[in-house]
């Protein structure tokens, strides 16, 4: 007898009698064929979440299920594509559809017709194992597709086509195993989204994820096969953030999951990054981007899955070898629609109305991240970089808290920094990373051996203009020393001419590490010879007329990105202004 | 079409119907009383044979056995039609103006259909207001969400009427600006208050009203702001008109949802707001927005009342997360008599970056505004350190801040409310502001921009 449905609230629905459901199976729901997920099952009832609006289902309604998880169709045209929470891409639905999403849209997430030049890598006889390549095409221009043997066969390649044109579902290889079963391979496969992908080993973490943003390479750098937060109330940049990492970061693949944002902020990356050229390829930014767009309205379900369907996406690429970065904004929309789903479910309720598996389920996500060496032998990482969004901006809600706990590098977004237009509004007192010790190494063999040792003084002087601060609030600046009156004064060159950074600048948006690092040392060199002066009893306010800080402040705009031998001017302009002082005196 | 007589139960505005075989969720239905009186309602849960049903109108009067139920069949649809222009609504859609009902073209779920990513038009180009700190600081786009963020007795009704009265579309597009106003739970002289302002202005032809009084039923408020999106977005997409949807109040809006979803029995979450009160409010201000391809555009400005001035309410602050900026009024500017109580700092548009400059607005734009902001934020920095040692013991600089800081709120925030201020009367007021500071503490723009606009004699005479 076919399933029917029994009752329905909102997004989730109940199927009576049946018993032939599988946990997280996918099902087909209603007339309309509604997708959503199993998510439930008593003798007597099987409960179903619907990834789409259910106005208008009646009870009674069938019920039909696929025998399998829900899964994510992996294979080359991935890239330079946008698609919904569950894979469906929005432009077929677009062009099919008209402007606004109907429900019950059931498109494949490729183009099953499109013709990919396909050159096979294997022959017939061949052994070949899980995680191997079979095939390569060319997904973009600055990307190769490789084909994966599925990660649980191993057998004999008994027969193999020619090089050719084919479409994603065409048969390509055939694979006998061991037990003389045979197998279709063919350019794209299907993987559920809530398993990891297995890979060889998990490589120690070495290397950073070069974001070309001062605060974030130099202070709290990220690692490939790392964690980051950024937590901020609205307004602050968690946005901005994520997107000038998207933009600038040196992963060979981003996947940018919009996660319950706005639809505004969606069409933006799409319009920018298909006119931004990435530096390193000379090609668009979207060739090597793939969005994931679940915006606020819609279906919260699909919200809920639009995390597992960007990761799952990132693994596929991670297993060709590449080094890839997910950008989630935000993983709190995401922590609600599981809210809202619980609460619907009528479970128990934890904290805030969250539910209790809440820090599972977020470092179950987080734990999907890492330098992997993949099956085929080869390395690459998943990189995640999850945007919360604390209610009211406060930190000790319960989804920064949990977040906080499963991921490795924090940074908090300040509103008063926000206010005053200090962007990136990256607070550096309550920031961290703890990945330092392990790039240490790298920044030391390719960048210079000074340069974790400029950081921490840049660190140090930054934490000594706090502790000043304090005092300065209570009884004003004047009353300093002149040597603390420099802290203060060198803090500030810090924060304007380093950590603050305009995304809008042509050269300053990004800033390649070997810049960051003389930035830093000019800045210190500057403070060592003041430090020098005043000790001679050079007053501090002969040295803040000269105009020294402002043109080293405005360093990060006169000084192009290829023209770093232009810093030894500064040193000189230091020296002699200084010289000319002291002379004076 | 089938009829239902009696209930099975009744729970403040939800009843309950047992046995109906094939009801569809969110269907509507018919409730005919025995004195003759006919109400609206929803379908909001079915549990086998089992509908749950809100009634718009309230439970009033209604027993288990003098109520008959019909199931309508399709969900709740607002008719539209271009003659909706200069009529007044209810909250839930039906005329109240007394000049009858509307012949509609065709009708439209209220609950409208998520705006595909792929066929959103950036927006980029603003909406001039003819105030200062909204033109310069955080400038209206069409097609944006701004919400005024404001507290109960403070002049944000004052504000927006200004806002309707002085909008102006530049160009060809002048003419095709309308608006849709929805009031839920306001009180009746707010109503009539914007009533008369309309008239007044002259543009009563051109605004849609809906209103939802504060003594009106909670259910109609819940779709309020849907039917007003609904007739908004048609007039946009369909008509290719500039629309501007005034919705005030979004708190009473939150309030009447969560007295709904305790009466369902719902698992509350923030301050007894129900876990979906973010993708429910996202439902309303997602439907901003300019579709590719349609000359026309809906912004929103939704009012809400922060409870106790909290910016860090559940309703401002989820809001926030989901428009693009904020309008935010300060309540000690508004003690001082400025008007409007624009507090700068946290207001803040998201979109305005793209929609000024050259070419909309003036190309020193974003220079003046990215100085004012800094150097604002710095005079709240001289006010603290001023109310612990006393403004004579500051700094020649922090003085020199307090004293712009001052004249920044009396002169640039302070205008008249029949004041309207070109924007570039705006950006120069702005910079000779800026001028009362010394040059090199004007560390956001460059040499060759001060050099034009930096003209500190000049300053010093006008604000003597």
């Amino acid at each position: 007898m076919q399933p029917v449905v029994y009752s329905i609230n909102g997004p989730v629905i109940t199927v009576e009698g049946a018993t032939g459901f599988q946990m997280m199976e996918m099902v087909y729901v209603g007339e309309k064929r509604l997708i959503g997920e199993v998510i439930n099952i008593s003798s007597s009832r099987t409960t179903i979440q619907v990834y789409e609006v259910t106005t208008g289902l009646r009870p009674g309604e069938p019920v039909a299920g696929t025998g399998g998880p829900l899964c994510a169709t992996l294979g080359p045209g991935i890239l330079s594509n946008i698609f919904d929470g569950i894979e469906r891409p929005l432009d077929v639905i677009a062009k099919q559809s008209g402007a606004f999403i109907p429900e019950g849209s059931d498109i494949p997430a490729l183009n099953i017709e499109k013709q990919w030049d396909t050159t096979i890598r294997v022959k017939e006889g061949d052994r070949i194992k899980g995680g191997e390549v079979y095939a390569t095409c060319q997904e973009t221009s600055i990307i190769e597709n490789r084909a994966l043997c599925p990660p649980d066969l191993t057998g004999t390649v008994v027969s193999a086509a020619p090089d050719g044109a084919y479409r994603v579902f065409d048969p390509l290889v055939v694979v006998e195993d061991g037990q003389g079963v045979r197998h279709e391979l063919c350019l794209a496969h299907k993987w559920p989204i809530r398993v990891p992908r297995p890979v060889a080993e998990r490589r120690p973490i070495e290397r950073p994820l070069i974001t070309g943003q001062r605060v974030i390479d130099t202070l709290f750098p990220v690692a490939k096969g790392g964690t980051a937060a950024v937590p901020g109330g609205f307004g602050t940049g968690k946005t901005m953030t994520q997107h000038q990492l998207a933009k600038w970061s040196d992963a060979d693949i981003i996947v940018y999951i919009g996660c319950g944002e706005r639809g505004n902020e969606m069409t933006q990356v799409l319009k920018e990054f298909g006119e931004l050229i990435d530096p390193k390829s000379g090609k668009p930014l979207t060739a090597r981007t793939v969005l994931i767009a679940n915006t606020s309205n819609m279906p919260v379900a699909a919200r809920e899955a639009s995390i597992y369907t960007g990761i799952t996406l990132a693994e596929y690429y991670r297993d060709m070898g590449y080094h890839v970065a997910v950008m989630a904004d935000s993983t709190s929309r995401w922590a609600e629609a599981l809210r809202e789903i619980s609460g619907r479910l009528e479970e128990m309720p934890a904290e805030e109305g969250f539910p209790a598996y809440l820090p599972s389920r977020i470092s179950q996500f987080y734990e999907r991240a890492g330098y992997m060496e993949n099956l085929n032998g080869t390395e690459g990482s998943v990189t995640i970089i999850g945007a919360v969004s604390p209610q009211g901006a406060d930190f000790s809600e319960p989804v920064t808290q949990n977040t906080k706990r499963f991921v490795r590098c924090f940074w908090a977004l300040d509103k008063s920094l926000a206010y005053a237009r200090h962007y990136p509004a990256i607070n550096w007192n309550t920031s961290y990373s703890e990945y330092l010790d392990d790039l240490a190494p790298w920044y030391a063999k390719n960048i210079s051996p000074d340069f974790m040792a400029c950081r921490q003084r840049i660190a140090n002087l930054l934490l000594e203009e706090n502790k000043l601060m304090e005092i300065v609030k209570l009884i004003g600046s004047d009353v300093l020393p002149d040597d603390q009156k420099l802290v203060i004064e060198t803090a500030r060159l810090i924060r304007v001419g380093l950590l603050q950074q305009n995304a809008y600048h042509r050269d300053d948006t990004y800033v390649p590490l070997p810049k960051q690092l003389k930035m830093m040392q000019v800045a210190l060199y500057f403070y060592d010879r003041c430090s020098a002066v005043i000790a001679q009893n050079l007053p501090i306010s002969e040295i803040l007329e000269t105009g020294l800080l402002d043109s080293i402040v405005k360093i990060k705009y006169d000084v192009p990105n290829d023209r770093l031998d232009l810093f030894d001017n500064y040193y000189k302009e230091i020296d002699s202004k200084l010289e000319q002082l002291v002379r004076q005196l | 079409m089938l009829q239902f007589t009696g209930l099975s139960e009744i729970n403040g505005p939800l009843i309950a119907l047992e046995g109906v075989p094939n009801a569809a969720f969110e269907e509507m239905v018919s409730l005919k009383m025995d004195n003759g009186e006919n109400r609206f309602g929803r379908i909001v849960q079915i549990d086998g044979g089992r509908a749950v049903i809100q009634v718009f109108e309230g439970t009033r009067g209604m027993s288990l056995d003098n109520t008959r139920t019909t199931l309508l069949g399709h969900p709740m649809e607002m008719p539209l039609s271009p003659e909706l222009l200069g009529r007044t609504f209810n909250g839930a859609g039906r005329p109240i103006d007394g000049l009858g009902e509307v012949f509609c073209e065709k009708s439209a779920d209220i609950n409208g259909k998520p705006l595909n990513p792929v066929s959103r038009e950036y927006p980029r180009n603003y909406i001039n207001t003819g105030i200062s700190s909204i033109d310069a600081l955080a400038t209206l786009i069409r097609g944006q969400k701004l919400p005024i963020f404001s507290g109960s007795g403070m002049g944000h009704n004052k504000l927006a009427v200004q806002i309707v009265r002085q909008a102006r579309l530049s160009g060809a597009d002048a003419d095709s600006f309308v608006i849709v106003f929805a009031a839920m739970g306001v009180k009746n002289d707010i109503a009539d208050y914007f009533k008369r302002s309309f008239e007044e202005a002259g543009v009563m032809e051109k605004v849609v009203m809906f209103l939802n009084l504060s003594n009106d039923p909670i259910i109609e408020r819940i779709l309020t702001p849907r039917c007003a999106l609904t007739v908004a977005e048609y007039l946009a997409f369909e008509r290719g008109m500039h629309v501007l949807v005034i919705m005030t109040d979004v708190t009473s809006y939150c309030e009447a949802l969560r007295e709904f979803s305790s009466s369902k029995g719902e698992i509350p979450g923030r301050k007894g707001f129900p876990g979906y009160l973010y993708s429910d409010l996202a439902s309303l201000y997602e439907r901003a927005g300019i579709v590719e391809g349609c000359p026309g555009s809906v912004t929103q400005v939704p009012i809400l009342t922060m409870p106790n001035d909290d910016i860090t309410h559940p309703v401002p602050d989820l809001t926030g997360y989901i428009t693009e900026g904020q309008i935010v009024l300060d309540r000690q500017l508004d003690q001082t008599g400025v008007y409007p109580p624009i507090s700068v700092l946290p207001s803040l548009s998201r979109l305005m970056k793209d929609g000024i400059g050259e070419g909309y607005t003036r190309a020193d734009h974003s220079d003046c505004s990215n100085q004012l902001f800094a150097s604002y934020a710095k005079v709240q920095d001289a006010r603290a350190l001023a109310s612990v040692i006393g403004e004579e013991e500051l700094s020649d600089t922090d003085k020199k801040y307090m004293f712009f800081g001052r004249k920044f709120e009396e002169h640039f925030v302070n205008q008249g409310a029949q004041e309207d201020r070109p924007v570039e009367k705006t950006l120069d007021l702005g910079w000779q502001l800026l001028s009362l500071l010394p040059r090199e503490e004007l560390d956001r723009v460059s040499g060759k921009v001060l050099d034009r606009f930096y003209k500190p004699e000049e300053a010093a005479e006008k604000f003597a």
